[in-house]
């Protein structure tokens, strides 16, 4: 059986509340980063909030519908960013929101590495029927890394986000178990 | 069209008001045992829900309306005899942004096909548009609520988004549109 936690380039882990708390506060000092990330205003919280909330998510042993993951480099074992997966059970469907905070292994294929163990955890452990993922029209890195994923485009809402007094859209992306298993067996769905 | 002294929550045959914690619970307890509305409504399992747990939930809505700053909810009631109808919700509103989106609702079977959701939408795109002055509003249309659909098309909503196959009901999978409507749009119809 294939290591669900073990990509090529990276590896799953769960790193403890003080060590994802130190690592968030400093990647949130980086608002391009933040920006990317999430449509909300950008906001510095304490380490003991961030550390706080972290353990509130597992105080009471894991839910269903959450799972979380740090991630490290397999090369240098560092800590890099974070993977996260919201599930709907009753639809089969999970959503996946994933950073890269280290700013120098962005665009050298990690996220694509992140996102492959992500569908492969969705569909092969999880045995979902649907992983969805919202972006930022202002992303076209992520968009590539997205597509190059399998995902596919399913549509924009229009000037949804405003920055620095423009607006961009949202942009909505899925991937199907069927489409995911297609390309497993090395075909073009 | 509209002014300063145009009321927002005055419409022909309907009008929004407040929750009343002692006589709608059991109306919208009725609703919740009517299982095509609930799926029309929501994502979530369809259940019957007695008036106490309704009771419960418009409390929790209220402290939550509270604190989120980011939800307006609606009773929409008859003009005729105060009955109450439907809901109405500008919600998940991201003020930095200027985005929300609407949920609308008839409750009873004998109230639709009568207007009154397109009158609670017009009413609700005013209060989107002209009083919160969002930018743009979204609506999340399964694809087999065929009655929204036309609904949201009837005010000129443009269909952005085809999650494809994200909804699992009597064992088949379902598309769900995410329609929008930008405030220049609603505007320039009005």
């Amino acid at each position: 059986m294939k290591d669900l936690f073990r990509g090529e380039l990276v590896r799953f882990t769960l790193e403890e509340p003080e060590v994802r708390a130190k690592a968030e506060a400093y990647w949130q000092r980086d608002t391009e980063f933040n920006r990317l990330a999430d449509s909300e205003p950008s906001q510095l919280s304490s380490e003991k909030k961030i550390k706080e909330w972290f353990e509130k998510q597992s105080e009471n042993g894991f839910e269903p519908q959450r799972y979380s993951f740090s991630v490290r480099t397999l090369e240098e074992d560092k800590h890099i960013g974070f993977l996260g997966v919201w599930v709907d059970l009753i639809h089969s469907e999970a959503w996946v929101g994933l950073g890269i905070g280290e700013r120098e292994f962005w665009s050298k294929g990690y996220g694509s590495d992140m996102m492959k163990l992500c569908q492969q955890y969705v569909f092969a452990e999880l045995g979902l029927q649907r992983l969805s993922l919202g972006l930022f029209e202002y992303n076209p890195r992520a968009l590539r890394s997205y597509e190059k994923c399998g995902f596919r485009l399913e549509g924009r809402s229009r000037k949804e986000i405003l920055r620095e007094g423009k607006r961009y859209d949202s942009l909505w992306m899925g991937i199907l178990r069927e489409e995911w298993l297609q390309m497993q067996n090395g075909e073009n769905p | 069209m509209f002014d300063i002294q145009t009321q927002l929550f005055e419409g022909q045959d309907i009008r929004f008001g407040p929750i009343d914690h002692e006589k709608d619970p059991e109306i919208e307890s009725k609703w919740t045992h009517d299982s095509e509305f609930m799926r029309m409504m929501d994502t979530a399992p369809a259940r019957p829900m007695s008036a106490a747990m309704i009771k419960k939930q418009y409390e929790k809505l209220e402290k939550q309306i509270e604190e989120s700053k980011n939800l307006y909810h609606f009773m929409i009631r008859a003009q005729a005899d105060d009955r109450l109808i439907g809901i109405a919700e500008v919600q998940r509103i991201e003020w930095a942004n200027g985005n929300g989106f609407l949920r609308l609702g008839i409750g009873a079977a004998e109230d639709r096909g009568k207007g009154y959701g397109i009158q609670a939408l017009q009413m609700l795109l005013r209060f989107a548009f002209a009083e919160l002055n969002l930018f743009r509003v979204s609506a999340a249309v399964p694809e087999y609520n065929e009655a929204a659909i036309a609904l949201v098309k009837k005010f000129d909503f443009v269909q952005e988004v085809c999650r494809r196959k994200s909804l699992e009901r009597d064992g088949r999978r379902w598309d769900f549109y995410f329609f929008g409507l930008l405030n220049d749009e609603w505007r320039a119809r009005a």
